[in-house]
């Protein structure tokens, strides 16, 4: 069963899903992968520094967007006609590169969904417990029919800096499509998973001396 | 069209023919690979999510055939395999390969992808130190032979060299050390490398030659039949068994991890017996021209 979810989430509702559930995700989130997370939590979460107006700016909008939103791994292909953005093909990227980050980005945000491929590990796991979220694997490679669902492009942050597959893309989804891998209640099918595969790869290499 | 008297490319002709090959790479699969996923999407239980995903890889395919739009936003490093017959200026076919990536990054057809690792500056048209990657071989042909492989960084990420023997997988220097080696490497690339995958792997060779040889291996049509009986057993052997593992479409479970399993081999010094494994994606965008005396050039694959 397609389960919908319109941002803003409710904890509720985030704890209705579990792992294994597809969802279809609508409303305004951010593209943000590598060096978005790395800009979150080194500059705007955890830096010393006074923020520039500027990244105050940026915060203030990224504070707006992600209570009860979601964050998307991705580094889009975009076409620029007269000035108007609009996303061309956009799967997800590899998620395990920001888990030093992102349990720190769903306790400052109140992030609701993390939308990427491959899974993360044991401290997203636990973020999305504590602060009641889920990562939500989307259909990797499959850049055109995600685009499709990636309406339109409201605004871009950080783009002369990080360049246009690494920016922020402030970006209304309409029924985004995905599976829920890592849920609120602790639970990792990427955990699951990989203990049947360590299983089966023994069974392959047990006793075997070829043939 | 490639050479008149003094040896120089027919620049424009050449250029359009690899902007075109360029194009076609990111938005339009070969036939075996679309063929292949077709029938692990018909493999896989009806309502079943290996299916589900499978079936959104076929539309995926579909829509950008369609609109002629990128299957994937990551493009990867382009690399190009040119045959080419002797007196061309390896040079001018570099630069024109780098036109060609640039103009087809213009058009969206490619993502901007090059980036200075010291300044994190994106060069914002898929040229940089090295990239575009541009290999070259001299024949006998009078045409140029041009193969074009686009291979994103989530499955070049997960490519591994073993060094053998390895203790961790209990793996001698011979083609069972090779089997396990390879197993694990599928089985540590789990959904990561965006499977169902295909392999391309060297044995021996030096730590570079093997990345590159690997590389070669996935120049070839998923259905060859490797001329070596022992290569061909192994791969026929690697396919079946990680079928076993369960890792299935994009790591979510399921009966179809790989498509393909290439191998090749290069003689290696005594010292070292190297296993190269890179993992190609399920969208693996390969494609090839045929470039004519007459400037006329057609796929090829």
């Amino acid at each position: 069963m397609m389960r919908e979810l319109t941002i803003p989430i409710t904890e509720e509702q985030i704890l209705e899903l579990h792992a294994g559930d597809a969802v279809a995700i609508s409303g305004i989130a951010t593209t943000g992968r590598d060096a978005a997370h790395k800009y979150l939590v080194d500059r705007l979460i955890e830096g010393q520094k006074p923020l520039s107006t500027e990244d105050q700016r940026i915060f203030n909008e990224l504070k707006k967007i992600y209570r009860g939103g979601a964050i998307y791994h991705s580094g889009p292909i975009l076409r620029n006609d007269a000035g108007r953005w609009s996303i061309v093909s956009s799967g997800p990227t590899t998620s395990i590169r920001d888990e030093i980050y992102e349990d720190k980005v769903i306790a400052a945000f109140g992030l609701r969904v993390v939308i990427g491929k491959g899974g993360m590990g044991p401290r997203t796991l636990a973020a999305c417990k504590a602060h009641k979220a889920v990562y939500v694997h989307g259909m990797g490679g499959a850049g055109v029919t995600n685009a499709r669902a990636m309406v339109e492009v409201l605004d871009v942050f950080k783009k002369e800096e990080f360049g246009l597959p690494e920016a922020f893309w402030k970006i209304r989804l309409d029924r985004f499509p995905g599976i829920v891998t890592m849920d609120a209640h602790g639970r990792s099918l990427h955990e699951e998973l990989g203990k049947a595969f360590d299983e089966r790869l023994a069974k392959l290499l047990r006793g075997e001396s070829g043939g | 069209m490639q050479c008149d008297s003094n040896n120089r490319l027919n620049q424009p002709a050449f250029g359009e023919a690899l902007f075109d090959l360029v194009r076609r790479t990111a938005c339009e699969l070969p036939e075996d690979v679309e063929a292949a996923l077709k029938r692990a999407h018909d493999d896989e239980a009806p309502e079943s999510t290996a299916r589900v995903i499978l079936a959104t890889f076929l539309e995926n395919m579909a829509l950008a055939r369609e609109k002629q739009v990128p299957l994937c936003q990551d493009t990867g490093m382009p690399m190009f395999f040119i045959h080419h017959p002797p007196g061309l200026s390896l040079r001018v076919m570099r630069r024109v390969c780098e036109e060609a990536v640039a103009r087809a990054t213009r058009e969206q057809y490619l993502r901007h992808n090059a980036v200075d690792p010291l300044t994190g500056v994106n060069s914002g048209n898929n040229v940089g130190k090295g990239f575009p990657a541009v290999f070259f071989e001299e024949g006998d042909d009078e045409a140029v032979e041009v193969a074009l492989m686009l291979k994103g960084g989530g499955s070049e990420n997960v490519g591994r060299q073993y060094s053998l023997p390895d203790d961790a997988l209990k793996a001698g220097r011979d083609l069972e050390g090779v089997r396990r080696v390879v197993l694990g490497a599928v089985r540590r690339a789990e959904g990561k490398g965006c499977p169902p995958g295909i392999l391309g792997i060297c044995i021996g060779g030096d730590r570079g030659s093997g990345y590159l040889h690997s590389k070669h291996q996935l120049l070839r049509p998923l259905g060859d039949v490797n001329p070596d009986p022992a290569l061909a057993a192994l791969e026929e052997r690697i396919l079946r068994e990680a079928n076993t593992l369960g890792i299935g479409p994009l790591g979510l479970g399921g009966k179809t991890t790989l498509l393909g399993v290439k191998i090749g081999a290069l003689h290696r010094v005594p010292a070292c017996y190297f296993v190269t494994v890179t993992y190609m994606c399920w969208e693996h965008r390969r494609r090839a021209i045929r470039i004519e005396s007459d400037g006329a050039y057609r796929f090829i694959g």
